[in-house]
């Protein structure tokens, strides 16, 4: 690994004054185990409506999480006071919490082992941190992207948005590990909106990018090519506008993995968190279909499906080096040719149900927050070899769609029926693409939707999408997260048409 | 260290350290001190739990400029400089063009009489939490010998918000706000039932007293019945009319609709205001007086948006009917954007209330009305699917009972709804008694609803949904 830069500024904290203070007191009121964080977090929000700056925020997070495991519950407690005599004072208060909580807790909280990491450091990979580029900077080149868009004839509204994230994390538990990370992530946004305004209604475009584990060079054209997503979206505009409403049924459908990486994320990714399939967000995510009795068997789609999670892929918006447990960044599968081989893991769940070692899925998204499994990557793998194009996925389709970029979603609390859109749908006849259509939702349930996907693109069609904001647990926390995947071609699929739905 | 790194300085103190360093024309300084308790559970085990302080300091910072006025602004959270920010939010001042949004900055009035504004934050903890803990300790040894499974969370936060600025503003005001959810499963998971509560103290709230409506549920739930999508009468007790009430409150931006991106949009740039959107005389509103669901009554705006402004920090607000006699009356305007509009402001407070003035009826007398209709319990994954409608999707949960006669017979599967919540207004057939309410998909952004069960036409249940 190359040198780790670090911020000056977070290391001139008194990280290990804090943190000794606070896991000293912590040891001495007997707790199993204990784990503090303390983090700081910039993130910085520009968003522009029609050339004109709207929004700006610019938020620094300064503070410290201790959990300990304490006569088998678990204690949390969290201050914005960095110092020695509130650290000490934070160890009495979550052994308070543990204590106070204890009577109902009936099921003793045991930790899968985790070997000493020592002290370790690492940074996400990136080259211009956000945070350090200049307000005005920013805004100027929303301008110029706003620009381009209101300049295009048929566009009368345009937003662009952009929302930065570093985070700064100093976590040290009982066992000796020492760990300080840097997470760099933008998520650059535009949207192009034309209305029919002598006939009311209107329609929108936005842009394909996803958010990446980046930083400001994302913006510059490092790993996206803006100038040409720009120039293109006025012309998808137009044609959305003008596009024919779609006739609902059964279709065949080649979904861009601009669209497919969030169905992964609903149907696959929350799906396979253990802790959902053993009851433990019964109350608000929900729980899944792929309960724990049916690993090893569960036929979750077709023969060519395989998909992994990870902590370690470049530009990941789940990647890192360490858990908030503690624990190694890893590589796993979940479904292999088809079937359910795996769930992710933290280290209480882990122990619960017999793994040996948690694979690295513990995440708190802020120190006033506790830490609970959260999802690595989780992505489809592509064909292997010479897989086919985009396009030659498309020329196999007698009657359907393609669908590119996400939109609306949902699925329900366990994850079978699912609904999404996208930013736009081309008519496919007889192997080619025919304009677009509009209006056009699809549904379906999970092992019915992955058992009908008849084939996987290869390596050239793969893109890594992702989300800022995926939601869990109570309090609520996001988390951010990447999910690769290539073109794929799926037979049969229920499309609605959202006109319809309404009733009109 | 005064305003460093390290202990807090008094939140008042920070509010005129900062006003006094300014350098700017106009300055703006929120601090807001947040105390929180809450304990999860599943399974009947407590699973996490925590306790938390934090405090957030937002600087608004205005430099006047050609053509107007600029703004910046900056905010942290934690024992960060407040210096600090006020000096980011000044260096972003410095850069800006003059804003769209700019108004003079509200000067003392009525509302600023509050001679508190020296007292400190109000803290919970865990003893905030009421007999909760307790009452789960023993609801849980219940449902494990009935064979049930208990999941859940508890909440209790306040909220202490400091205002002051430059103009002379000094206010601050306390708001407390809690809450349960408790979902019982069936041992096996083929039954599942929902019920929760919202209230400034959980003294108020009952574990025992939730476990019953639960365990009542539960009993409708021994005979199943599955049917098809279609769409359905169905009747919506108070907490799922919340679930698709707050994104229709979400949806009253003045500027959207101008601009003709919103179901309130009229063709020409024209908006729906005035229109009749139910032949009920339906009230939807917003109100910080309002009994049992007062809420912080003057406007606290770290950042501008859409239709909310920086400039209008500290402005009174005050009850806002969006809707009332079933017409669409208002929509949300910053100053800036209601004086271009020849409108007046209108900005929402942290509640929302739907009522039909003079309706008496209980959700008991309701389904009792009902010839063949769906009781549900609340509504999840709420999505929107097509602004121009409002069409929204989401998924009934934790409790659909089919209603004939006027008595629940069966408990059905669930099932994917695509509904907009200003058709389920002019669907409804009849409403009830308003009610505090708890949004089951929304409470965490708000948590002060109160909203009549509904009984509503042609509901669309597109698909089936297995789980349960």
């Amino acid at each position: 690994m190359a040198t780790v830069e670090l911020d000056a500024e977070f290391l001139a904290l008194p990280l290990e004054a804090v943190r000794s203070a606070v896991l000293e007191r912590a040891r001495a009121l007997g707790c199993e185990h204990a784990e503090a964080r303390i983090e700081r977090i910039r993130s910085q929000v520009v968003s522009l409506r029609d050339g004109r700056l709207e929004t700006s925020a610019d938020n620094l997070e300064l503070g410290l999480g201790l959990r300990v495991v304490h006569d088998g519950s678990f204690g949390f407690a969290a201050t914005v006071e960095l110092d020695v005599d509130a650290a000490a004072a934070l160890a009495d208060q979550a052994v308070a919490t543990a204590r106070a909580t204890a009577p109902a807790v009936t099921e003793r909280v045991e930790l899968a082992d985790e070997p000493s990491h020592g002290e370790a450091v690492w940074a996400s990979s990136y080259d211009l941190d956000p945070s350090g580029v200049p307000m005005a900077e920013k805004v100027a080149l929303l301008e110029d992207w706003s620009g381009r868009l209101l300049r295009s004839p048929g566009v009368d509204h345009a937003t662009a948005s952009v929302l930065a994230v570093v985070e700064d994390k100093h976590y040290a538990d009982l066992s000796g590990t020492v760990t300080t990370q840097r997470r760099v992530r933008v998520h650059p946004d535009v949207e192009a909106i034309a209305v029919d305004s002598a006939e009311g209604g209107f329609e929108t475009m936005r842009s394909l990018a996803p958010p990446a584990g980046r930083g400001w060079e994302y913006l510059l054209g490092e790993g996206w090519d803006w100038d040409d997503e720009l120039a293109r979206i006025p012309d998808h505009l137009a044609a959305k506008l003008h596009a024919p409403s779609v006739t609902p049924g059964a279709y065949d459908l080649v979904i861009d993995p601009t669209n497919l990486w969030l169905t992964i994320h609903e149907s696959i990714g929350h799906a396979t968190e253990l802790d959902r399939a053993m009851g433990y967000e019964a109350a608000y995510a929900g729980t899944s279909f792929a309960t724990f009795d049916k690993l090893g068997t569960l036929v979750y789609g077709s023969g060519i499906m395989n998909v992994t999670g990870d902590r370690t892929v470049e530009h990941g918006l789940a990647t890192v080096a360490y858990d908030d447990e503690g624990v190694e960044a890893q590589n796993f599968e979940l479904i292999r040719d088809g079937v359910l081989v795996g769930y992710q893991l933290d280290r209480r769940i882990a122990r619960l149900m017999g793994f040996g070692r948690s694979n690295g899925c513990a995440f708190a998204d802020s120190p006033g927050h506790t830490p609970i499994q959260r999802m690595a990557n989780v992505s489809l793998r592509p064909a292997p070899g010479n897989g086919p194009t985009t396009e030659e996925l498309i020329s196999s389709v007698e009657d359907g769609f393609y669908v590119v970029g996400d939109k609306s979603w949902s699925i329900d609390m366990q994850r079978y029926n699912f609904q999404f859109t996208g930013q736009r749908f081309f008519r496919i006849e007889k192997g080619r693409l025919n304009g677009q259509v509009k209006d056009l939702a699809y549904q379906s349930r999970t092992t019915e939707f992955w058992g009908a996907m008849q084939a996987v693109g290869g390596e050239p069609t793969y893109h890594l999408g992702g989300a800022f904001n995926c939601g869990k647990g109570q309090p609520g926390q996001v988390a951010a997260v990447s999910h690769g995947c290539p073109s794929a071609l799926f037979r049969g699929i229920n499309v609605l048409n959202t006109r319809a739905e309404s009733g009109r | 260290m005064s305003a460093g790194v390290g202990r807090l300085t008094a939140a008042d103190r920070v509010v005129d350290q900062v006003l006094e360093a300014s350098r700017s024309d106009g300055c703006v300084v929120i601090v807001e001190e947040l105390s929180q308790a809450e304990v999860r559970f599943a399974n009947n085990t407590v699973t996490t739990n925590g306790i938390r302080r934090d405090r957030g300091v937002s600087v608004i910072a205005f430099r006047e400029t050609e053509g107007g006025t600029a703004v910046g602004t900056a905010s942290s959270s934690g024992a960060t400089d407040v210096i600090d920010v006020l000096r980011r939010a000044e260096a972003n001042a410095a850069t800006a063009q003059a804003a769209e949004d700019a108004s003079p900055l509200i000067t003392p009035g009525r509302s600023t009489a509050a001679g508190d504004f020296a007292d400190p934050p109000v803290m919970t903890s865990l003893a905030g939490l009421g007999n909760v803990v307790t009452g789960l300790g023993d609801a849980f040894k219940s449902a494990g010998a009935a064979g049930t499974r208990l999941a859940g969370y508890t909440e209790h936060q306040v909220s202490t918000v400091y205002l002051g600025s430059s103009t002379g503003l000094r206010l601050r005001y306390v708001e407390p706000t809690g809450k349960l959810e408790v979902v019982a499963r069936s041992d096996r998971g083929e039954r599942s039932a929902w019920a929760g509560a919202g209230a400034e103290d959980l003294a108020t709230v009952h574990v025992e007293e939730l476990k019953q409506r639960l365990d009542r549920r539960l009993s409708w739930g021994k005979r199943k019945l599955d049917l098809e999508a279609g769409r359905y009468e169905v009747v919506l007790p108070p907490d799922a009319v919340a679930d698709l009430m707050v994104p229709l409150g979400d949806a009253t931006s003045g500027r959207e609709a101008e601009e003709g991106r919103s179901v309130f949009s009229a063709p020409g740039g024209t908006t729906r205001v005035g229109e009749s959107l139910s032949s009920q005389r339906f009230s939807l509103r917003s109100d910080p007086f309002a009994e049992g669901l007062e809420c912080t009554p003057f406007l606290v705006a770290g950042a501008s948006g859409q239709d909310v402004s920086v400039f209008d920090n500290g402005l009174a607000l005050e009850r806002t009917d969006w809707i009332s006699d079933g017409r669409l009356r208002r929509l949300q305007y910053h100053r800036a954007g209601a004086k271009r509009s020849g409108v007046e402001p209108a900005a929402p407070a942290d509640n929302l209330i739907l009522e039909l003035p003079g309706a008496a009826s209980t959700l008991e007398e309701l389904v009792e009305r009902t010839e063949r209709g769906l009781l549900l319990t609340c509504l999840w994954y709420i999505r929107d699917v097509d602004p121009e409608t409002l069409l929204l999707t989401g998924l009934t949960r934790d409790g659909v009972y089919l209603v004939e006669h006027g008595e629940i017979v069966a408990s059905v599967n669930n099932f994917r709804f695509n509904e907009s919540p200003v058709d389920v207004l002019s669907k409804t057939i009849e409403a009830g008694r308003t009610e505090r309410s708890l949004s089951r998909e929304w409470n965490e952004w708000l948590n002060r609803t109160a909203m009549p069960p509904l009984r509503v036409a042609e509901f669309n249940m597109s698909s089936v949904s297995p789980a349960i």
